[in-house]
């Protein structure tokens, strides 16, 4: 009964479901629009000036891509809190390589570096996945001994610009058609892992696993290989990010990628996926990133110390949770009078 | 009123209180497991590492692990409600650098010290707010105010550091009990100990936090208020972690943003490392005490016979780990045991049972 | 994936002396069951009969710890619920287990999507198969919108889309019906029906008789874990099932006591919660039983948990012995002498990884501390008492409840809110899933409860128990009150009646 006579006005409703997803992705596209508009007002170079534009495109994109991964874990309804050390890691590993191993070439330095991120990440995903522990817990382990082992790895050491060959350093300054070419890359990671995640069944398949664990198992999903995956995904995106890191930066010491993960997870957060899972798009992700590190850049320029970018993270990722429940509040309450009508 | 007519008809059995005797429900059990190893690491430490067993060494890891002790008493709390706090460390970051600041205005240190334990309970009504008014995830909540907290700290004094502090407070927060080696900390310490083990395990309000945390649906239909309960335990341990700030600021006379930044890790670490459940329900103070103490003494050890600060974190994470993974280990082992015990029941009954 | 070529004569499913059991209890003693392609058999037995838990075997969730089970005559034992999908048996849970942050269509074909060139979900292929298998089910659900927010109705149709898509051989159906309204139903069966006619078997589960009747052509009855008979629903009736079903005389089993009647204790008034019920009232008087019937999914337990404070409600008043009870507040209401012993005793009445100990003086915690302090044997000694006056059989106070037995736990929950001492005891569904000789403790002790006066409010999905023991009883149908019958004048028609007809409009 009520199938038939509610059929009409649930289009609506879906429109108004999707509306609500779509809206999130806009939103943070107004919000970053408006930041650099507002930041330009005040001074023109924010934009204006070669380096003012490169720096708006190119300083996120790491963040960005380490914000993909962490993105991909949270929709499972999961979170990795070792991806900043994960960072460090294979950005010291990625400088060590050109000094301990001369004339290797730099795809071989990117093929390692994903491969140990990868393996970390694997690391985690096994804890979590076999031995039924909360990824929270987990992670906030592996964060420290990734960290540790950095550290013990490193000691004083640190990595310049001129360890480095020219050929790989030239990857975080050159551009194509004036994007930066680090860009570039992470956009192709980004729409490589939008297409996973909408287009196949795997990455579906995350999407249910997050949204309920066991009915995930009571479909016959294969729960545990999946969130498996997700953590090496994790995993070896933030290691593609500590290559990057070692060529966009030149400079690497021990406290490279030092608390990331809170960006990353602010960043998925302020893009609409949900701590609680199955909810929200890599897209939302990336745009959070841009967001949240855009504003960052933009705070000195109105006026405010760059001491409080902390802060604003924290603002945003609690203000995102708030809007997130009041939402989901109301939407509850519109199906319950939806419901009180047809009776 | 009346039911007890109705019932007492029936002759009373006797029920034996318990399954297993005294010495054993004391000795195998997590916290006595915990407790043994302490006992271990230190006589290894006193016969191995030079200098160990000098009264300072004591005194420096009482010291460093006091902020520790303090704030795992609420944590524990906490976690055994099934919630977590992650922002402990940022609070604790933020009543330094509220210390700091008052005392720079010319505020005395009492006036100062009072401010910014205030400045932790409001953090921690933050906190219980979000997360039962508004009904958030506390793990998503205080991942924020991990930042927030720690963001407003570092944004109020920048790169600075202040470390003007009136000598007759330092001194007293470095002070020892006079004539021992152990630090005069230990007594606000052992005080609130008690306070938190009476109420965690000798009153209705700690019976209601196991409920709580094994079972949300049975504490609401007992009449506990789970709102409320879990608004109050993010409160004390908002106000907990401002007195450590507060003593902090004291014992290394410097305020500074980014002071305790990522002591959650240890303090959790500890509390899960004492017995505690990651999944709520299950712990004791004595074991998060062990706890504290068994990771403070591990890395003072590794400290003394040279190893560095961070190798000591690898361990620390690795002891993480391995309490949280080896709980899940002999939980499964457990149910395994059990089913295979119903498993030959079962074949048993069905033999006899006609089909 | 339906399967041609075998034997229509062989039966699509068969289990024989199948067992399970969990920890110390034995869930299922020897089920079997016996299915033919082409047609609809029935499932019926009390609940805690192992219905359910036979069906999970079948799904693939539990593994047998012993016995046969075949499909299509071969020996099969899964492992995983996506093994014997794979063997085309499709299992409609009682409570839909759909993914609400997912459309309808992805709900319907996760994890087996129609997929193209490099493995890409070919969206519109699956769009326009959910949009065919609701045309042939006659049904409109916009199949892009996301699952949250559907009618259960709706939910079960989503499950049976699955199926259908699945191309299933075996469908079996956990109480479908129980939530769903007169014209829901009709819709349901013709769907089932159209399933049937294709040569698929079905299995149907349900407390109703009349669309046992109606719909099914074979009935198998269970009684406590066990397989009792098997009969073409044509050589049978109603007396003969619910005979089958129970194993003994309905008298017996209720000892009702003469009580004195009393003024009224508790008077609800006008209670409304808005989409679940709405103006319930009625009084419940001491040394009273009165009795709450109605399907599953009336409102029955939201009422009480209303009455009681753990859900909240928009208008109406509950008063006990003349005083308005604050609303939403469980903990006044034990104050006032209300004591709830909730629906499920392992999700609600008890915590499973508790000692009995504790369990036993959980409600009461308040009351046995000294100076706030709850000290030494304080709960022990209390539990001792409540353990042994209602015969709770334990291996120490200390042993953790869910060690117990199914009957011994709901005697920890009974006692539980006993040891309040209230003057309202409301019970829902007191007897769920517990043997025969325990249910008759249970009967007889709220019998006596009630000649000491205390004011009972019992709800029971099993008519027989409702009958046998009420003073008076209450029947809600789809949130509302729709009827209320004297002992004398409550027969299992006329409650029926009221329960399941249609409004008039």
């Amino acid at each position: 009964m009520t199938t038939t006579t509610a059929a009409a006005p649930r289009r609506s409703a879906l429109g108004v479901a999707g509306g609500v997803l779509k809206a999130r992705e806009t939103g943070i596209v107004i919000a970053l629009v408006a930041v650099v508009i507002a930041a330009t007002a005040v001074n023109p170079t924010f934009i204006f000036s070669g380096d003012g534009f490169r720096d708006l495109l190119l300083t996120p994109s790491l963040l960005m891509v380490v914000a993909l991964g962490q993105a991909v874990v949270i929709i499972t309804r999961n979170v990795d809190l070792s991806v900043g050390s994960v960072v460090g890691l294979t950005a010291y590993m990625t400088g060590r390589l050109f000094i301990d191993v001369p004339g290797i070439h730099p795809a071989l330095v990117f093929l390692a570096g994903i491969a140990l991120g990868a393996l970390l990440g694997l690391i985690n995903g096994a804890l979590v996945a076999f031995a039924k522990v909360p990824a929270l817990v987990i992670t906030l382990g592996t964060m420290y001994i990734y960290r540790g082992i950095n550290v013990a790895w490193t000691g004083s050491d640190r990595i310049n610009a001129s360890d480095m060959p020219a050929s790989f350093r030239g990857l975080g300054t050159q551009d194509v058609l004036g994007i930066p070419l680090l860009t570039l890359l992470a956009v192709i990671v980004l729409v490589f892992t939008a297409w996973y995640l909408r287009n196949l069944r795997s990455g579906r398949e995350l999407y249910a696993i997050g949204s309920d664990p066991d009915a995930a198992h009571l479909y016959g999903l294969r729960v545990t290989r999946r969130v498996l995956a997700a953590f090496i995904v994790c995993g070896a995106l933030a290691g593609l990010a500590g290559v990057l890191f070692a060529a966009r930066y030149g400079t690497v010491s021990s406290n490279a990628g030092y608390g990331w993960e809170l960006q990353a997870i602010g960043a998925a957060v302020i893009g609409g996926v949900a701590m609680s899972g199955g909810v929200g798009t890599v897209w939302g992700a990336a745009f959070g990133a841009y967001l949240l590190l855009t504003i960052n850049r933009a705070l000195p320029i109105i006026g405010i110390q760059d001491f409080w970018q902390r802060a604003v993270v924290g603002i945003l990722i609690i203000g995102a949770i708030i809007l997130d429940r009041v939402l989901a509040l109301r939407q509850h309450r519109r199906l319950v009078a939806a419901r009180e009508e047809v009776k | 009123m009346s039911t007890a007519t109705a019932l007492t008809e029936k002759p009373t059995r006797d029920y034996k209180a318990y399954q297993h005797p005294l010495w054993r429900r004391l000795l195998i059990n997590r916290e006595a497991a915990i407790i043994g190893l302490l006992i271990l690491v230190v006589i290894v430490a006193m016969l191995t590492v030079p200098n160990f067993d000098s009264p300072l060494t004591m005194t420096f890891l009482i010291r460093e692990i006091a902020p520790i002790l303090l704030i795992a008493l609420p944590m524990t709390l906490i976690i055994i409600t099934e919630e977590i706090d992650l922002s402990v460390a940022s609070i604790l970051g933020l009543s330094s650098v509220v210390t700091g600041l008052g005392v720079q205005a010319g505020w005395s240190l009492p006036v100062a010290g009072l401010v910014a334990i205030l400045v932790g309970v409001i953090a921690g009504v933050i906190n219980g707010s979000l997360i039962t008014f508004v009904g958030l995830p506390s793990l998503a909540v205080t991942i924020g105010t991990l930042a927030l907290f720690r963001g407003i700290a570092v944004g109020l004094l920048g790169t600075t550091a202040i470390s003007e502090f009136p000598e007759y407070w330092t001194d007293l927060a470095r002070a020892n009990i006079p004539g021992t080696p152990v630090p005069l900390i230990i007594v606000p310490f052992i005080v609130l100990a008690i306070v938190f083990a009476v109420l965690l395990h000798f009153t209705p309000f700690g019976r209601s936090l196991y409920t709580i945390g094994l079972n949300k649906e049975v504490a609401a239909f007992s009449g506990i208020d789970v709102r409320m309960t879990k608004f109050w335990l993010f409160v004390m341990s908002g106000t907990v972690s401002g007195f450590a700030g507060v003593y902090f600021t004291l014992l290394y006379n410097n305020a500074r943003g980014d002071n305790a930044i990522g002591m959650e890790l240890l303090i959790i670490a500890s509390v899960l490392l004492g017995g505690v459940s990651i999944f709520g329900g299950r712990g004791a103070l004595h074991g998060v005490i062990a706890g504290v103490f068994l990771i403070g003494t591990m890395s003072s050890a590794l400290r003394l016979a040279g190893v560095t600060s961070d190798i000591i974190n690898v361990i620390t994470g690795t002891v993480l780990i391995l309490s949280v993974v080896s709980a899940s280990f002999l939980a499964w082992i457990r149910t395994n045991r059990i089913a295979a015990i119903g498993r030959k029941k079962g074949q048993a009954g069905s033999t006899g049972a006609p089909a | 994936m339906t399967d041609t070529v075998t034997d229509p004569a062989t039966p699509a499913l068969e289990l024989s002396r199948v067992v399970k059991s969990f920890g110390a209890v034995v869930a299922l003693r020897s089920g079997s069951l016996r299915l033919d392609k082409g047609s609809i058999h029935a499932l019926i037995g009390e609940n805690g009969a192992g219905k359910s838990t036979l069906v999970k075997i079948v799904a693939g969730l539990y593994r047998r710890d012993a016995g046969e089970f075949r499909l299509d005559g071969e020996p099969v034992d899964f492992h995983s619920t996506a093994q014997s999908k794979a063997a085309g048996i499709a299992v409609i849970y009682q409570e839909p287990t759909l993914f609400p942050d997912l459309s309808v269509t992805e709900n319907i074909f996760m994890g087996r999507q129609p997929v193209g060139t490099l493995g890409r979900i070919d969206r519109k292929a699956m769009r326009d198969e959910a949009t065919q298998i609701f045309e042939r089910l006659g049904v409109r659900i916009d199949p892009e919108r996301l699952t949250e927010g559907l009618s259960i109705a709706d939910q079960q149709i989503i499950e049976i889309a699955k199926a259908i898509s699945l191309d299933a051989r075996v469908l079996i159906m956990d109480e479908p019906t129980a939530a769903l309204s007169g014209v829901e139903v009709e819709r349901l069966f013709a769907v089932a029906r159209s399933l049937r006619d294709e040569g698929r078997a079905l299995v149907f589960i349900s407390h109703r008789f009349d669309e046992v009747f109606e719909l099914c052509d074979t009935v198998t009855v269970m009684r406590d874990g066990s397989y009792i008979d098997t009969m073409p629903i044509a050589d049978t009736s109603v007396d003969e099932l619910v005979h089958l079903m129970v194993g003994r005389d309905v008298t017996e089993m209720f000892p009702k006591l003469p009580a004195d009647i009393g003024e009224d204790v508790l008077v609800v008034d006008g209670l409304t919660q808005k989409g679940v019920f709405h103006d319930i009232s009625f009084t419940v008087r001491s040394g009273e039983i009165v009795g709450l019937a109605g399907l599953v999914g009336a409102g029955r337990s939201e009422v009480v948990r209303a009455i009681y404070g753990v859900d909240p409600y928009q208008s109406g008043s509950v008063t006990v012995s003349g005083k308005a009870l604050p609303k939403g507040n469980p903990k006044a209401a034990m104050a006032r002498g209300i004591a709830l012993v909730p629906e499920d005793r392992r999700k609600q009445g008890q915590v499973l990884e508790q000692t009995v100990s504790r369990n036993l003086t959980l409600a009461i915690r308040h009351r046995l501390a000294k100076m706030g302090l709850i000290w030494g044997g304080v709960e022990n000694e209390s539990a001792k008492v409540w353990a042994s006056r209602l015969e709770v059989k334990t291996s120490a106070l200390d042993a953790e409840t869910g060690t117990l037995s199914g009957g011994n736990q709901q005697k920890v929950v009974l006692a539980k809110w006993l040891a309040t001492n209230p003057r309202v005891l409301i019970v829902d569904e007191p007897t769920r899933g517990i043997d025969v000789g325990t249910k008759a403790e249970v009967h007889r002790l709220i019998s006596q409860l009630a000649q000491e006066g205390l004011a009972i409010l019992t709800i029971s999905s099993e008519l027989p128990e409702v009958l046998g023991m009420a003073d008076r009883v209450l029947v809600m149908r789809a949130g509302r009150l729709t009827g209320e019958f004297d002992r004398s004048e409550a027969t299992p028609e006329a409650v029926m009646f009221a329960a399941t007809a249609e409004e008039v409009a």
